[in-house]
C-alpha cells in the first residue's frame, strides 16, 4: 500500500462565499462599481449553487455552501483523504465579464484573495492563477504577477471560451506558462460566449454538465492542430474535471483523420495520440465509468499511458460516495503513480516536504 | 481509408452480401430540375442557396481534396464522383458484392437552407431523383427521405408522402441542426417517422449557423471533421434526456459517419449525473445508457482504429454486436474498404452481423 499522506489532490474548489469576500482585494474604482452597480454575485450556472453535483449535501455549511474556508477544505481533503498537498482551483466567474477591464480587476482580486485567505492559512494548499483570456496582455501580466509566489502552481482557464485555445493570438499566454514552469489547467466551465453545446442550449443541467466533455475534445484538437506544442515543447496541459473515459475514442478518431489530412497541419509531425500522451494530463474525478472494476481496468488500458492520470477528489463536487476517490478497478500498480509521481512530474513547482519519495 | 481500385473479381471473395449503410450518390441541380417548380428553379438560378455559411460555392473549411472524394472515383466518362451509376457499380457495388446500399445524398438536397420553403422544395426534388435516377435503375440502392428538418411542418409532410414506400430506408437528418435534436420542435418529425415505420438516420455534416464547437470556430478542416462526433454527442444526450424515447418508444436512430467508440463513455457520463440528479428529469424511467443501448444504431465508417486492435473490439462489445452497421462512405476520401475496414480478431458471427445481419434486421429490405 502506498503512503497516502503524500497524495497530491490536483483539483479542489474553494468557494467564494459572496462578493463581500472580494471587496478588500478590489481597487477603489471597482469596489465602488460593485456597490453602485449592484454587482452582487459572479457565481456561474455551470455549478448551480443548490444542485446536487455542486456539493455533497453533508458538506454544506449553514450558508448552504461547502468549502467556504481553508479549514473546512483541509479537514476533508487533507485530513480525511490524506492529501499532503491540494491544488485550489477557484471557479468563481471572474473570467466571464465581457469587459476586459472588469475581468482583469476581478481575476486580480480573486488571486489575491486565494493567496491570503487560503494559501496563507494552510501550508498544504497550492493555488491556480485564474486568468481571463479576452485580453492576452492582461492575462500575461497577471501570470507574471502571481508567478512570483511559488505557491501558485498552474494557470487556470475554463473549457468553453470565445475561441478555441490553440488560436495563435493566445500564444503569449503559453509562452508565459512555459517561462514560469506553470502547466495550463483547463477546467470544466464556460465563459458563455457560445451556447453550451455546438447545437444550442440544452434544456437540462445534466446535458450542460455532459457538454463540458465536448469542449475538452475541441480544446485538445485545437491545441494540437494549431501547433502549440511545436512552438512550446515544454508546455503541459492539465484537463481538470474533464472526465477521463472519453479520451481514447477521441484520440482514435483524431489520429485517424490526422493520417488522412495531415498535410493541412504540417507542423503536427507525429500522431496526435502521441502528442496528447506527452503533453496532456487529466484529473481522476469524475472518471465517468460504471462501478465495474473490469470496465475501469479496460478503460485505463485504452489510455495506453501510466503517466496521464492525476489524483483529484474534485471536492466539494459530488462525484463519488463515501471515500471512494479512486474508482474501484484502478490497478494497484498505478496508485502510486496517480497519487504522487504523476502530479510531481506535472507540477514543477510542487515539491514534497522531505523531497524523498518512498515506494 | 484507401484509394485503391478493386477488381470486379474480388466480389467472388465476398462470402456474404454486404449491406452498405452509407453511399453518397451525386446529383446536379440540373438532375433535380424536373422536380422543381419554376419559382424555385428560377430562385436558385438568381439567388442560389444560402446555407448558414459564407460561400456561394465550396465549403467554409476546404476539404482535403476536391469534393472530399477519392481521387480514383471520378468517372472515366466524365461527371462528378458517384454521379455515374455504371461506374459506381463497377468500382463499388459489384466489386464488393454489395447486396443493398443506403443512399444518403448530401448536396444538393436543401438541408439547412435558410429559406424553409426552398429547403422543402429541394428535399422533395432530391427524393424524387433518388427514385428515378438511382433506385429505378438499380433497386439495390435504397433512398433516404431527405427532410427540410428546420421546418417541422414541411418535414412531416415530406415523410408522410413517402410513408409505406419500401424504396426508402430511413428519414435523413444532417447532424448540425440549428438546435439540439431532443428539443420539442423536432418531436413531430420523430412521430411521423415512427408512424411511417422508418428509422431516423443522422449523418454528420451540415451547417447549424453556430460555431462548430462550444468553444468557438476552429481553424482547420481536420478539426471540423473531428468535431462532428462532439456535436453529435450533444444531440444524442438531448434525445435521451429530453425523454424522446419515453414519448416514442418505437423510435430507432442510426448515427452515420459519426464514429461509434464514444458511445459507451457518453452513456457512463450521463448515467453518473442522472444518478445524482434524477429529480431534474422525472420523465426518465431508466438510466440514460439504457436508452442509448436500445434506441441507437451506429455505422462503422470512419472505423475507429485503436493502436491495439483489441481495444476497439472491447468498445464494440460494450455497444452491442447487434447495433453496428457496416458503411463505406463511397465515394469520399475516407472510404472504408469493405474487405479491410473491420479489425482483425472478430468472430465470423460478429462480422456477419456487422456486414449485413444487423442492417437486414433494422431496415427489413425487400
Amino acid at each position: 500500500m502506498t503512503n497516502l499522506d503524500q497524495a497530491i489532490d490536483c483539483d479542489v474548489h474553494p468557494t467564494v462565499a459572496g462578493m463581500q469576500a472580494l471587496l478588500p482585494y478590489l481597487d477603489d474604482f471597482w469596489r465602488e462599481a460593485v456597490e453602485e452597480r449592484g454587482i452582487n454575485s459572479l457565481e456561474t450556472v455551470s455549478y448551480p449553487p443548490n444542485a446536487p453535483l455542486t456539493s455533497r449535501p453533508q458538506w454544506r455549511g449553514s450558508s448552504g455552501r461547502a468549502a467556504t474556508s481553508a479549514s473546512d477544505l483541509a479537514a476533508q481533503v487533507c485530513d480525511r483523504w490524506h492529501a499532503g498537498i491540494a491544488i485550489c482551483n477557484c471557479l468563481y466567474g471572474v473570467s466571464l465579464p465581457f469587459s476586459e477591464d472588469m475581468a482583469a480587476a476581478f481575476t486580480r482580486a480573486l488571486n489575491d484573495w486565494l493567496a491570503k485567505e487560503w494559501l496563507d492559512r494552510d501550508p498544504r494548499l497550492r493555488g491556480s492563477i485564474v486568468v481571463s483570456l479576452q485580453n492576452t496582455e492582461y492575462a500575461v501580466d497577471e501570470i507574471e504577477r502571481c508567478a512570483k509566489d511559488a505557491r501558485f502552481v498552474q494557470i487556470l482557464v475554463l473549457a468553453m471560451q470565445e475561441t478555441p485555445l490553440g488560436r495563435r493570438a493566445l500564444w503569449p499566454v503559453y509562452a508565459a506558462a512555459e517561462r514560469n514552469r506553470l502547466p495550463l489547467g483547463i477546467h470544466a466551465g464556460s465563459t458563455f460566449r457560445h451556447s453550451t453545446t455546438s447545437l444550442g442550449w440544452p434544456s437540462y443541467y445534466i446535458e450542460d454538465y455532459a457538454s463540458h466533455t465536448q469542449a475538452f475534445q475541441s480544446q485538445v484538437a485545437s491545441l494540437v492542430c494549431e501547433g502549440v506544442f511545436a512552438k512550446h515543447p515544454g508546455l503541459k496541459v492539465v484537463l481538470l474535471e474533464s472526465g477521463v473515459t472519453w479520451l481514447p475514442a477521441f484520440l482514435w478518431r483524431f489520429a485517424k483523420f490526422w493520417r488522412g489530412v495531415r498535410s493541412e497541419v504540417p507542423w503536427v509531425d507525429r500522431s496526435p495520440a502521441e502528442i496528447v500522451r506527452d503533453h496532456f494530463r487529466l484529473t481522476l474525478q469524475p472518471f465517468d465509468a460504471p462501478a465495474d472494476s473490469d470496465i475501469v481496468e479496460r478503460t485505463i488500458d485504452h489510455l495506453r499511458s501510466d503517466d496521464m492520470l492525476l489524483y483529484a477528489s474534485d471536492y466539494p463536487h459530488w462525484q463519488f460516495d463515501a471515500d471512494e476517490v479512486i474508482p474501484a478497478g484502478m490497478p494497484l500498480s498505478l496508485r502510486r503513480k496517480i497519487l504522487v509521481e504523476n502530479p510531481l512530474a506535472t507540477y514543477d513547482r510542487i515539491k514534497l516536504p522531505g523531497a524523498q519519495i518512498k515506494a | 481509408m484507401n484509394i485503391e481500385v478493386r477488381r470486379p473479381e474480388r466480389a467472388a471473395k465476398a462470402r456474404i452480401g454486404i449491406i452498405d449503410c452509407d453511399i453518397h450518390p451525386k446529383s446536379s441541380l440540373d438532375d433535380l430540375r424536373p422536380y422543381l417548380s419554376n419559382r424555385w428553379w428560377n430562385y436558385l438560378q438568381t439567388y442560389g442557396q444560402r446555407q448558414r455559411h459564407g460561400y456561394v460555392k465550396g465549403f467554409p473549411y476546404p476539404k482535403s481534396q476536391p469534393l472530399a472524394c477519392r481521387r480514383d472515383a471520378w468517372p472515366p466518362g466524365g461527371g462528378l464522383p458517384a454521379s455515374d451509376l455504371d461506374f459506381m457499380r463497377e468500382q463499388h457495388l459489384d466489386s464488393y458484392g454489395i447486396e443493398w446500399g443506403v443512399m444518403n445524398p448530401l448536396s444538393p438536397s436543401g438541408q439547412g437552407e435558410q429559406n424553409d420553403e426552398l429547403s422543402a422544395a429541394m428535399a422533395f426534388a432530391a427524393n424524387e431523383y433518388q427514385l428515378e435516377g438511382w433506385n429505378k435503375r438499380d433497386p439495390r440502392l435504397k433512398a433516404s427521405v431527405i427532410i427540410p428538418y428546420e421546418n417541422t411542418e414541411f418535414a412531416c409532410a415530406e415523410i408522410r408522402k413517402r410513408a409505406g414506400d419500401r424504396r426508402f430506408a430511413h428519414v435523413l437528418f444532417l447532424s448540425r441542426t440549428s438546435e439540439l435534436l431532443g428539443k420539442r420542435r423536432y418531436w413531430p418529425i420523430f412521430e411521423s417517422a415512427v408512424e411511417a415505420g422508418l428509422p431516423v438516420g443522422i449523418h454528420v455534416f451540415g451547417y447549424s449557423g453556430r460555431p462548430m464547437s462550444n468553444t468557438g470556430w476552429p481553424s482547420f478542416y481536420i478539426e471540423e471533421i473531428t468535431e462532428h462526433s462532439a456535436s453529435l454527442q450533444a444531440s444524442v444526450a438531448s434525445l435521451i434526456i429530453e425523454g424522446v424515447f419515453e414519448r416514442y418508444p418505437e423510435l430507432k436512430i442510426v448515427l452515420i459517419e459519426a464514429g461509434f467508440a464514444w458511445i459507451p463513455a457518453l452513456g457512463w457520463r450521463l448515467d453518473q449525473n442522472w444518478k445524482r440528479m434524477k429529480d431534474e428529469v422525472p420523465h426518465l424511467r431508466r438510466a440514460p445508457s439504457e436508452y442509448l443501448r436500445e434506441h441507437f444504431w451506429v455505422s462503422t465508417q470512419p472505423m475507429e482504429e485503436s493502436e491495439d486492435p483489441d481495444h476497439v473490439i472491447e468498445v464494440m462489445d460494450w455497444i452491442g454486436w447487434d447495433k453496428i452497421l457496416f458503411a463505406s462512405d463511397y465515394p469520399h476520401w475516407d472510404f472504408d474498404d469493405p474487405f479491410r475496414a473491420l479489425p482483425p480478431g472478430l468472430t465470423e458471427e460478429q462480422r456477419n452481423k456487422i456486414y449485413a445481419g444487423n442492417a437486414r434486421a433494422l431496415y427489413r429490405f425487400a
